[in-house]
């Protein structure tokens, strides 16, 4: 008798899944062909590939022109004129800077990178270093490069040369000496460490002026000749910098408890708010003149700079408020208990935090205002679209495919700096978010 | 000494100094001040330096003649028309691209957003792509390609693109037939206000009869009937008294018809890109923001794709949408003022040509300013109320 019965002692092997639901094919089914209504979007998005992408590909690389030099290079082809572009480089990123100068403004970009990158990476050590040089000697060096520096400084209450101007300033360090010195004593406290504080920040404002009035032989650049990425950047990046504390201060203004400083944050933020920025840039550029007293002028960019700062702030201040009101109030009350006192408390445990949540806030901000820079070509600056919009009236490249090239060749500018700024913040986003990961 | 550094011998005496009330008083004191302080200021040098400069403040000139014209107006307006009338053209025409621009950039925002959330991977990419590349260009650059690449680049008058329809493109602008209502049109006019009031009418009674007892009543169909058949009745009654008046080629132009500019159009064009892309990323954080418990519950009710979307779905994610939609819709109305730079004729480039020839400048600025402002508080007091109405009623 034999024994038939079967047992299986292991467990047979796994069919593999059927070739349509795995791989490509079943990624193909699943997402673009899994019902006839899906199938009917498919055809339909890659109809609209079909129809925008290769014209696009072949006028920017297929049909392009890419030397020449005049019109006559670029009259026949459908394409970009990219020669065009590379004959006006110069001016799209300079202006009308004078060519022997171009250099000092290549050599403040150089400086820029140099500080930018090494703070934007997070593993490179030094970032203190790299702050104090970003705050403190860039734009100091910058200002002096790009304009050239030698400014004269007139005296206000004795008389109008340089000499009148020091012996003032001295006087007002010696008074602000004198008030710190006062407080510090009606508050029953050691003068000292106050008036270092301010002979401090007197001697840097100083060495600042001293610096910027100092002829390094530089030859002086009117900022009504710069132009193109230049006027770009110098907008984007004052604006940025002075919109973040500005904003920040204006957000703590709101949520003060002391009225007066509420109401004015509220009318300040909600009325610049409420306008366009061009209204606000045709202010600063028509009405603050009017403002002035008599012989005081400001200069143009500085006027549009202004206009842009403060419109940029408002905009922080609301972002910056809704990461103020996201922290919770035990957060407050525990600074509070620890015997903080309250720009401690802001500046270590509520700031931190409140400026941490609203990264993406705050970068939607400088890409907004970075894209807002355009504007100013309204008020007669001449930023990148300016000068791009400028070289069409040249006949030597009127072509009829100049004004889509100059467009295509701005939009990819500003798309490379929005972008980027963008996954940065993403970045960031993702570095900082401790804490809640579990 | 040290000692006495570290280990007061005496309670600290309070000084006027540390006391927070007083503190506060001077600090606010101190702003009022300074504030006061650049208010004078700033009003002695403006009286001074227009009384330099020869111009009379007040709005006095806003009754002279103008002496310009304007290419688009939504009431007449003339050469002689005065400065005022012009700005009421101007206030007009912002209205005009505002309106019609925050009703296409809704609806192509919501399509597009809800494309990006779309399980089929084409038409997401296509959306991601589309939101990315509209969202990092700035929008005057957009303004200036739809203006001076697109539509100054389309043929002339003579050679115009025709379109199905009798429309024509040119550069010139976009010309289309006019219906002309003539004598008799009126009851049409009446049949349409009558189907409206009347489709508000079921609408309440449907939803009451559902409440009560459960039945559905075709609302939908009954409206668009109701919306159509209706006018369409009362023309065949009345025989049809509306002609067609068609764009005609006269000279080097149209004549006839509806014109659109296009400044118009480009400002439109632009406008509704730009800020729809900004409304799809609303739109599906919006979406995304209703869990998805929801949808799961919805259809273990029974409840099928569509009227889990329509019935579960946007109600709740309206309520995330709605308040960043407000501040896009301002937005929008705020940006229009780009008109300036392709002179459509919108409140800020009338106003900017009166400020060249009167050099009345702070009171143009001002007119702006009360007018962008007024139309910022009533948006958003309307979005407010609308939001009141929509948010989560709990116990």
């Amino acid at each position: 008798m034999t024994d038939y019965s079967y047992i299986r002692t292991e467990m047979a092997d796994s069919m593999p899944p059927p070739a349509s639901e795995v791989g490509v094919l079943g990624w193909v089914r699943k997402n673009l062909f899994s019902n006839w209504f899906n199938t009917l979007l498919t055809l339909i998005g890659v109809y609209l590939i079909w129809v925008i992408v290769p014209p696009i590909f072949d006028f920017a690389f297929v049909d392009a022109v890419w030397t020449g030099d005049n019109r006559e290079a670029c009259v026949g082809s459908h394409g970009a004129c990219w020669a065009y572009v590379e004959a006006y480089l110069p001016q799209f990123i300079y202006g009308r800077y004078p060519a022997d100068e171009r250099w000092r403004v290549d050599l403040v970009f150089f400086l820029f990178a140099i500080g930018l990158i090494p703070m934007l990476i997070p593993s490179v050590p030094f970032k203190r270093e790299t702050i104090i040089y970003m705050l403190g000697v860039f734009p100091v060096v910058a200002f002096i490069l790009l304009t050239g520096g030698n400014f004269d400084f007139a005296g206000y209450l004795f008389g109008e040369t340089a000499a009148h101007f020091w012996v003032e300033y001295v006087i007002l360090t010696a008074v602000l000496l004198a008030a710190a010195f006062g407080m510090a004593r009606a508050g029953d406290n050691n003068p000292r460490p106050a008036m270092i504080t301010v002979l401090a920040v007197m001697v840097v404002i100083a060495l600042v002026l001293g610096l910027v009035s100092v002829d390094f032989g530089l030859p002086p650049v009117e900022t009504s000749v710069w132009g193109g990425l230049l006027v770009t950047l110098v907008i984007a990046i004052t604006g940025i910098a002075a919109s973040l504390p500005l904003g920040i201060a204006l957000a703590l203004g709101r949520r003060s408890k002391l009225p007066v400083i509420r109401l004015v944050s509220v009318i300040f933020i909600e009325f610049w708010r409420g306008v366009p920025l061009i209204t606000v840039l045709f202010m600063s550029s028509v009405v603050l003149p009017l403002f002035l007293p008599e012989g005081v002028t400001f200069d143009k960019l500085l006027r549009a700079l202004i206009g842009v700062a403060l419109f940029a702030a408002a905009y922080m201040a609301e972002v910056v408020r809704g990461g103020l009101q996201a922290i919770p109030k035990g957060q407050y009350e525990g600074a509070q208990a620890l015997g903080l006192s309250y720009w401690r408390m802001m500046g270590l445990i509520i700031l931190p935090q409140a400026l941490k949540l609203v990264i993406p806030g705050i970068v939607n901000t400088f890409i907004g205002l970075f894209k807002d820079t355009t504007l100013v070509l309204i008020i007669g600056l001449f930023d990148l679209l300016g000068q791009v919009q400028l070289s069409y009236t040249d006949p030597n490249w009127s072509t009829p495919t100049q004004s889509h090239t100059g467009y295509l060749f701005t939009a990819v500018v500003f798309f490379i700096f929005c972008f980027g700024m963008s996954r940065y913040s993403l970045f960031m986003e993702n570095r900082l978010h401790t804490g809640h990961r579990r | 000494m040290a000692v006495n550094d570290t280990l007061p011998s005496q309670p600290a005496r309070t000084s006027v100094f540390y006391d927070p009330k007083i503190r506060g008083i001077f600090f606010q004191l101190l702003l009022i001040a300074v504030l006061v302080f650049f208010g004078y200021e700033i009003v002695t040098n403006t009286i001074a330096n227009l009384e330099r400069q020869n111009i009379a403040s007040g709005f006095s000139f806003l009754d002279n003649n103008a002496g310009f014209g304007i290419i688009q107006s939504l009431i007449q307006y003339s050469e002689e028309s005065s400065y005022g009338r012009g700005i009421v053209v101007g206030f007009l025409n912002t209205l005009l691209v505002a309106f019609i621009g925050i009703i296409l950039a809704t609806i192509l925002g919501f399509v597009i957003g809800i494309a990006r959330l779309s399980p089929n991977w084409v038409i997401s990419r296509i959306a991601y792509v589309y939101i990315e590349i509209v969202r990092n260009i700035p929008l005057l650059l957009q303004i200036f390609f739809w203006y001076f690449a697109v539509l100054r680049a389309v043929p002339n008058p003579r050679n115009s693109v025709e379109l199905p329809g009798g429309i024509f493109l040119n550069n010139r602008g976009f010309f289309a037939p006019r219906p002309i209502f003539e004598s008799g049109s009126g009851l049409a006019g009446i049949a349409l206000l009558v189907g409206i009031v009347a489709v508000f009418i079921i609408r309440r009674w449907a939803h009451k009869r559902q409440e009560a007892t459960g039945e559905q009543f075709p609302v939908f169909w009954t409206a668009v009937g109701l919306i159509v058949g209706l006018p369409l009745l009362a023309l065949i009654v009345t025989g049809f008294p509306v002609s067609v008046e068609n764009p005609e080629l006269k000279g080097f132009n149209f004549v006839g018809g509806i014109k659109v500019t296009p400044e118009f159009l480009a400002l439109l064009l632009a406008l509704t890109i730009y800020t729809a892309a900004f409304i799809a990323e609303i739109v599906r954080a919006g979406i995304l923001a209703v869990s998805h418990g929801q949808t799961e519950a919805s259809h273990a009710l029974g409840l099928r794709h569509g009227p889990t979307l329509r019935l579960v779905i946007i109600p709740q994610a309206m309520r995330v949408i709605i308040p960043p939609l407000t501040s896009q819709y301002l937005n929008l109305t705020k940006n229009s003022s780009l008109a300036v730079a392709i002179a459509y004729p919108d409140l800020v480039s009338v106003g900017g040509t009166i400020l060249n020839q009167t050099g009345q400048a702070i009171e143009i600025i001002g007119i702006w300013m009360v007018v962008y402002l007024s139309l910022s508080l009533l948006t958003s007091a309307f979005m407010n109320w609308y939001n009141q109405r929509m948010a989560l009623v709990e116990r």
